[in-house]
C-alpha cells in the first residue's frame, strides 16, 4: 500500500461520510455544507488521478457556484433553516431496493469489463492533459459539435432560469 | 510525485496557521462572558425578531446568471490554451460560443432580470 | 550548485541529507523538507502581512493629509505587533444563537483561501511554487473558498448586518468573477498556457502593452473580488456597521482582516504576474534568485498600492449600480476583448512583432472606444428620457 492509497481510502472514506451527513442533516445549511465537503472530496480524488482541470473546475463550478447557488436558495425561500417533517416517507424500502440494485449492476458491468484489475499505464512524462482537451474540443475531428452544443445548453438554461423567475412576479 | 501533494501542503499549513493563531488568542483572552456581553449586536439597542431576514429573489437570479457564464468560461479555458497552434477554424468556433452565451445576457437583459428593483 | 544561485534547491538538498541520515525513508523525507518549504515561505508571508498593516495605514493617512502611527518604534513600525497582541489577549466571544462550528471555521477558511493561493506564485526562475499546467484557474478556484468563508461568517453570526453583508459581497464576488476569468483568458490566449511561470516566461513584452484594456478589467474585477472600496458595500459602515464579519472579535476578527490585507497584497502581485512581467525585470532576474523576489515583491507592492489607491480616492457605490456595472458594461466589454483578442491573434500571428503590438493595442482601444462610446449614447438617452419626464411632472403642477 503506498501512501497515494492511504491519501486516497482516507478521502474517500471522508467524502462518503459526508454525503451521508448531506441526506441526514436536518438543517438545510449544515447540509448544504457537508455538500460543499462531498464535492471538495471528489476534487482531491481527481487531483490524486492527475486530472488537475476537472479538480479546480469541480472547485471553480461545483464549490464557487453551485454550492453557493444551493445555500442561496435556503436562505432566500425557507423562514427556518431546520426542517422538522420526516425524512422517509413509507416507499422508503423501494428506494433503498432501487439504490441496491443499481449499485450491484454497476458492480457487474464493471467486473466483466477487461480494463477493470488493470493498471492504468504511467502518464508519459510531459503530457498536458489541458493541451489535449483543447485539442478534442477545438478540432473538427473531434468534438467541436458537443463543444457547441454545450453553449446552447447553457443558453436554454438560462433562458429557462428567467423565464421561471419572470412569471414568479 | 503528484504536484498536487505540494498543492496539499499549502492547505495543510494555511489551516494550521490561522488555527494556531486563533487557538493563542483563545488562550491568551479573558473569558467572562455575561448574557449582554453575548447578544446580537444591533447598534447598541436590544435586537429585535430573529437574526434572519428574507431576501430579494433577485440575489438568486445573479447567482443563475452567474452559474452559467460560470461554466461557459471555463470550457473556453481549453479552447484559449491550445489556441496559438489552431487555425482560423477554432477562432470562430470560439467566437460562436461566446456568441451565442451573449445572447444569452441580453435576453436576459431584455427581459429586465439584472434591473435591481 | 551555489547557494546565491539557488537556495531552495541547496537547502532542501542539506535537510534531505539530514534526514536520510536519520534512517528516513525518501519519500517522507521529501514530504517533510517539503512541509517545511511551505512552512517557511507561509511564515513569512503572515511575517510580511504583519507590515502590511503598518503599510496601509501610513498610506490612507498621507492620502487623508494625515501622519499615521508614529509613536511606537520608528515610524511606528511597532504599532502593528502591538495591535496584534491587542488582538491576541482580547476576549474571544460568541454570539448567542451563533452556529458554533460553522462559525469557528469561517475564518480559518477565510485566511486558508488567501494563503493557499501562493501555492501557485512563481517567486523566482528557480522558485517556482507548484508550477500547475491549471494555474490561472487555481486563483478563481481559491477564491470560490474565500465566497464560501464568508457566508458561511455571515450566515452563521445570527445577526442581520451580517447576513446581509454576507448576501451583498457574494454577490458582488460572484458577479465579478465573470470579467475576472474572461481577462484571465487573455494572457491565456496569448501564452497557450495556463501556467503561472509559462506566461511570465512567454513576456517578453508585458502583456499590459499587449492589452491595457484587459489589465484595467482585471484590476477591476480584483478590487471587487477583494470587496475594497468602491465596491466595499458588504462593508459599509454607514448602514451595516461591518458587514458579514460584525460579530468577531480577537483574533478571529484578525484572520479577516490580515485575509482581506494579505489578498489585497496577493492579487497585486498576480496582476503583476499576469500584465507586467511578474519577477522579470530586463534580465534583473537572472543574476540572483533573491533580486527576481525582490522584483516580483516590488511590483506586488506596487499593485497593492493601486489598489489602496483606488480604495481610498473613490466613494462606495450601491449595490443595483455595482451590479449594472459588472453585468451591462464590464460582462460584455471583456467577452467582446476575449474574441477581438483572439480573432487578433490568428490574423497577426505570423506578421511582424511589431505589427502585432500595434494590432493588438488598436484593437484595445477601439474596443475601449467604441464601449465608452455606446455608454455615453445610452446614458444620454436616459438623462433626456429622465429630463422629459421632470418636464411633464412640472407642467402637471
Amino acid at each position: 500500500m503506498t501512501g497515494e492509497h492511504i491519501i486516497f481510502l482516507i478521502v474517500g472514506a471522508v467524502t462518503l461520510l459526508s454525503a451521508l451527513m448531506v441526506v441526514t442533516m436536518r438543517n438545510l445549511v449544515h447540509a448544504a455544507l457537508w455538500l460543499v465537503a462531498t464535492l471538495f472530496g471528489v476534487a482531491i480524488i481527481y487531483t490524486l488521478l492527475n486530472a488537475g482541470f476537472l479538480a479546480v473546475v469541480q472547485v471553480v463550478v461545483y464549490i464557487g457556484a453551485i454550492a453557493i447557488l444551493f445555500i442561496f436558495a435556503v436562505m432566500l425561500t425557507r423562514r427556518q433553516a431546520a426542517d422538522t417533517g420526516v425524512s422517509v416517507n413509507k416507499n422508503w424500502w423501494a428506494g433503498a431496493l432501487m439504490a441496491v440494485l443499481t449499485f450491484a449492476g454497476l458492480a457487474y458491468l464493471l467486473q466483466s469489463w477487461r480494463g477493470f484489475s488493470k493498471t492504468a499505464a504511467a502518464i508519459p512524462s510531459g503530457f498536458d492533459a489541458v493541451n489535449q482537451l483543447g485539442e478534442a474540443l477545438t478540432s473538427p475531428a473531434g468534438y467541436v459539435l458537443p463543444f457547441e452544443v454545450a453553449s446552447v445548453l447553457l443558453l436554454a438554461a438560462l433562458v429557462g432560469a428567467v423565464y421561471l423567475a419572470f412569471n414568479k412576479k | 510525485m503528484n504536484e498536487w501533494l505540494y498543492v496539499g501542503l499549502f492547505f495543510i499549513v494555511g489551516l494550521i496557521i490561522p488555527i494556531g493563531a486563533i487557538a493563542m488568542g483563545f488562550m491568551l483572552g479573558p473569558k467572562k462572558p455575561n448574557p449582554i456581553k453575548q447578544s446580537t449586536y444591533e447598534c447598541g439597542i436590544e435586537p429585535v425578531g430573529e437574526g434572519w431576514v428574507q431576501f430579494k429573489a433577485q440575489y438568486y437570479i445573479f447567482a443563475l446568471v452567474f452559474l452559467v457564464f460560470d461554466v461557459e468560461t471555463v470550457f473556453l479555458f481549453p479552447w484559449a490554451v491550445k489556441l496559438g497552434q489552431l487555425g482560423m477554424f477554432a477562432v470562430i468556433e470560439g467566437i460562436v460560443f461566446i456568441l451565442i452565451l451573449i445572447a444569452g445576457l441580453v435576453y436576459t437583459w431584455r427581459k429586465g432580470m439584472l434591473e435591481w428593483v | 550548485m551555489n547557494f546565491w544561485n539557488d537556495p531552495l534547491k541547496v537547502a532542501a538538498d542539506w535537510l534531505m541529507g539530514i534526514f536520510t541520515s536519520w534512517g528516513m525513508n525518501d519519500v517522507a523525507a521529501h514530504v517533510l523538507v517539503a512541509f517545511l518549504g511551505v512552512l517557511l515561505l507561509i511564515t513569512i508571508l503572515m511575517v510580511i502581512d504583519i507590515f502590511l498593516v503598518w503599510i496601509e495605514r501610513k498610506v490612507v493617512s498621507r492620502f487623508q493629509d494625515r501622519i499615521g502611527p508614529n509613536r511606537v518604534g520608528p515610524f511606528g513600525l511597532i504599532q502593528p505587533f502591538a495591535d496584534i497582541i491587542k488582538l491576541m489577549i482580547k476576549e474571544d466571544t460568541t454570539p448567542d444563537g451563533a452556529d458554533k462550528v460553522v462559525y469557528n471555521i469561517a475564518p480559518i477558511l477565510s485566511m486558508m483561501s488567501v494563503l493557499i493561493l501562493w501555492a501557485v506564485v512563481p517567486l523566482a526562475p528557480v522558485m517556482l511554487g507548484v508550477d500547475l499546467n491549471i494555474g490561472v484557474l487555481f486563483i478563481i478556484a481559491a477564491g470560490s473558498i474565500g465566497t464560501l468563508s464568508i457566508i458561511m461568517a455571515g450566515w452563521s453570526s445570527n445577526n442581520k448586518f451580517s447576513v446581509i453583508g454576507a448576501f451583498r459581497c457574494v454577490a458582488v464576488m460572484v458577479s465579478f468573477e465573470i470579467p475576472m476569468l474572461a481577462t484571465l483568458l487573455i494572457p491565456t490566449i496569448f501564452t497557450g498556457s495556463m501556467g503561472m511561470n509559462a506566461i511570465i516566461q512567454g513576456q517578453n513584452i508585458w502583456y499590459v502593452f499587449l492589452s491595457p484594456l484587459a489589465a484595467l478589467i482585471f484590476l477591476i474585477a480584483a478590487i471587487a473580488e477583494l470587496g475594497r472600496a468602491p465596491f466595499d458595500l458588504a462593508e459599509g459602515e454607514s448602514e451595516l456597521v461591518s458587514g458579514y464579519n460584525i460579530e468577531y472579535s480577537g483574533m478571529k476578527f484578525g484572520m479577516f482582516y490580515a485575509g482581506e490585507l494579505l489578498h489585497a497584497f496577493t492579487f497585486g502581485g498576480f496582476w503583476a504576474i499576469m500584465f507586467f512581467g511578474g519577477y522579470r525585470f530586463f534580465g534583473l532576474e537572472q543574476i540572483s534568485p533573491f533580486l527576481a523576489i525582490a522584483i516580483i515583491l516590488f511590483k506586488a507592492l506596487v499593485g497593492y498600492w493601486i489598489i489602496m489607491w483606488v480604495k481610498y480616492t473613490v466613494m462606495r457605490i450601491r449595490i443595483d449600480q455595482m451590479l449594472a456595472f459588472n453585468w451591462k458594461f464590464l460582462t460584455p466589454v471583456a467577452f467582446v476583448l476575449v474574441m477581438v483578442t483572439a480573432l487578433m491573434n490568428a490574423l497577426l500571428r505570423d506578421a511582424g512583432n511589431w505589427l502585432y503590438i500595434t494590432g493588438m493595442i488598436l484593437s484595445n482601444i477601439i474596443v475601449a472606444w467604441a464601449s465608452l462610446e455606446i455608454v455615453r449614447l445610452v446614458s444620454k438617452k436616459e438623462r433626456e428620457r429622465v429630463e422629459g419626464l421632470k418636464q411633464v411632472v412640472e407642467a402637471h403642477h
